[in-house]
């Protein structure tokens, strides 16, 4: 599979507070709703600057915190195609793999806001157009993959009706 | 070849012999989900073709993030999980009842050597009695309530040794903040932690759920403690079932071996924003507050608002403080009662809300307004954590938590001790 956009950029640590605040994620289970409040406390407005397919990445330890599985809901229902982080919380990580968003665990620090990158999710590379690079990243191991191909654990789980392991 | 206390565990559950970096898919002993994340987890149930938990004794919900409920779209996804639960006849643990991360290792659900899950990061909790336990999502534990099963990664391990003597005045939850503060807020990421030392001996099973319980703001996967005396007694108490503690190898294979002598520790604090944010509580005596707050699964229970009623007796709180106590379960409330702790702490001023999460995670029950400055018993201060991205939150023990409501700023808490 290939991801196109661009670049939002953040820093280390991002708990999943802000990805979205657990005043909104305990109200609703409308995740469209939801992902208009997308990162409103540290950045108002960002839902509205995404376009579909866009990119978040970020220093280490994305999605610290909480276990809610509304922060990678919310970043996938606002449009963002992947995330690229220097190193994911264990329990954002799951999540992420669970409800069909790919992560890339890469060094991401010669990547700038408002590049343009194309990811290739099968042969774990990162094309940066903006600055002409392209950089392999590691792929996941075997379980992770094949959740991720089917959609997410929901539909891995009604095809195999379980782990296949 | 030699292992951990977290490779025995997940080895012992996938019926083969398991070391960091493999994966497994293990059987699970016990799982559950809180009213922040059940409506996801029976949504995700429900799509993935799930007809019947695979055993109803295994599985529980608990009603605790808004408890009771403050508005009517948390109530209606409090019916959602009582349907659910009422259906598959599994256990709810309804408002009242308290936060989850002493509900369930108090409703014998977890013991030594067992592998649990919670739809909650804290889930890592129970490491204090021997148990590998850990945070995941919903859909994670949708599979699990269908399966009875899930993957892990098995962690590598850091051991921590604790040895010196804690000084008077200074507790588990300085400890554990000064930990976090070196280690950092990623400083063990998918790592399992395994807690030794003679400091670790003296702690009560209380003091020990403080540490485990926050082992996840460091990253950790689980916070594991070895079984003793005091850890037998605890569970004769809640579990009382013949148990087969997990001990480590003495050569067993750690990433990381951490040595802290705590002889010369001072009263830890946590800052805004982080919890990695860590100084002297001494370091910031000017700062004022708004806030108290006593309670949580970090310092809910009962030896915290023990030590917190031991200062605030015969004081009262500061007039521009509002102090809110929030016992961590039912039983604790009820013993509170009995021991006149809640007695001492209504008569210096304070508040006593329903046993919950909500004034912690931001629902309800002590929502701070702008530019309000709080310290708090609990085990995050990101922003916006309580409700209000406009207020601050300051970490520390229940003794410093008490002497800052007496004074109204941030006090060292052995001035009144």
């Amino acid at each position: 599979m290939r991801l196109t956009g661009r670049v939002h950029k953040f820093g280390d640590n991002i708990n999943t507070d802000y990805i979205i605040s657990g005043k909104y994620k305990f109200k609703t289970l409308d995740m469209d709703e939801l992902a208009k409040h997308l990162f409103e406390d540290l950045e108002p407005g960002f839902y509205n600057r995404i376009d579909p397919g866009d990119f978040i990445v970020a220093g280490s330890n994305f999605g610290c915190g909480s276990s809610r599985e509304q922060a990678p809901l919310v970043i996938k229902h606002a449009g963002i195609s992947s995330v690229i982080a220097c190193s994911f919380s264990r329990i954002f990580y799951r999540n992420s793999i669970n409800v069909g968003l790919p992560l890339i665990e890469y060094d991401t620090s010669r990547i700038s806001q408002g590049d343009e990158l194309i990811v290739d999710l099968e042969n774990g590379t990162i094309s940066n157009k903006t600055k002409g690079e392209m950089i392999e990243a590691r792929t996941l191991p075997r379980i992770m993959r094949e959740i991720l191909k089917e959609g997410g654990l929901v539909p891995y789980f009604k095809k195999y009706k379980g782990f296949r392991f | 070849m030699p292992k951990t206390i977290s490779e025995k565990i997940l080895s012992n559950h996938c019926s083969k012999s398991v070391y960091a970096g493999d994966i497994a898919i293990c059987n699970i002993d016990f799982a559950f989900a809180q009213d922040g994340t059940s409506p996801l987890a029976i949504r995700a149930f429900k799509k993935m073709g799930g007809k019947s938990v695979f055993d109803r004794e295994k599985v529980a919900f608990v009603i605790d993030h808004s408890s009771p409920s403050p508005n009517e779209a948390i109530s209606a996804l409090h019916r959602l999980m009582r349907k659910f639960a009422d259906l598959h006849e599994i256990k709810v643990y309804d408002i009242g009842s308290g936060v989850c991360h002493q509900v369930i290792p108090e409703g014998g659900h977890v013991f030594p050597g067992s592998l649990v899950i919670g739809a909650d990061s804290h889930t890592c909790t129970y490491g204090a009695i021997n148990a590998f336990s850990t945070g995941v999502g919903s859909t994670d534990l949708a599979a699990a309530f269908v399966s009875g099963k899930l993957w892990f990664k098995v962690p590598e391990t850091i051991k921590i040794e604790i040895v010196g003597r804690l000084p008077y005045g200074v507790y588990a939850k300085d400890l554990i903040l000064h930990i976090i503060g070196d280690l950092g807020a990623n400083g063990a990421n998918y790592k399992a932690v395994e807690f030794t030392g003679s400091v670790v001996e003296d702690l009560s099973v209380d003091a020990r759920f403080t540490i485990a319980n926050m082992v996840t703001e460091a990253g950790a996967k689980v916070g594991i403690f070895t079984v003793d005396d005091k850890t037998r007694e605890w569970l004769r108490k809640y579990y009382r079932k013949p148990i087969n503690p997990v001990l480590p190898d003495p050569d067993a294979n750690y990433v990381d071996i951490k040595r802290y002598d705590v002889s010369s520790l001072q009263p830890q604090i946590a800052s805004p924003h982080a919890v990695d944010n860590v100084c002297r509580v001494s370091d910031l005596s000017s700062v004022k507050i708004n806030q108290a707050f006593l309670g949580t699964c970090t310092n809910g229970r009962l030896e915290d608002l023990r030590i917190g009623a031991s200062i605030l007796k015969g004081r009262r709180v500061h007039p521009q403080v509002r102090l809110i106590i929030a016992p961590a379960s039912r039983l604790i409330y009820l013993e509170a009662i009995k021991e006149g702790i809640l007695q001492v702490l209504v008569e210096a001023g304070g508040v006593v809300v329903t046993p919950g999460c909500g004034c912690c995670v931001g629902t309800h029950n002590g929502i701070p307004s702008d530019f309000e400055r709080v310290i708090s018993t609990s085990n995050r201060n990101f922003q916006g954590r309580m409700g209000n991205r406009r207020a601050f939150i300051y970490l520390a023990s229940p003794a410093t938590v008490a002497a800052s409501s007496i004074t109204g700023k941030i006090t060292d808490p052995r001035e009144f001790l």
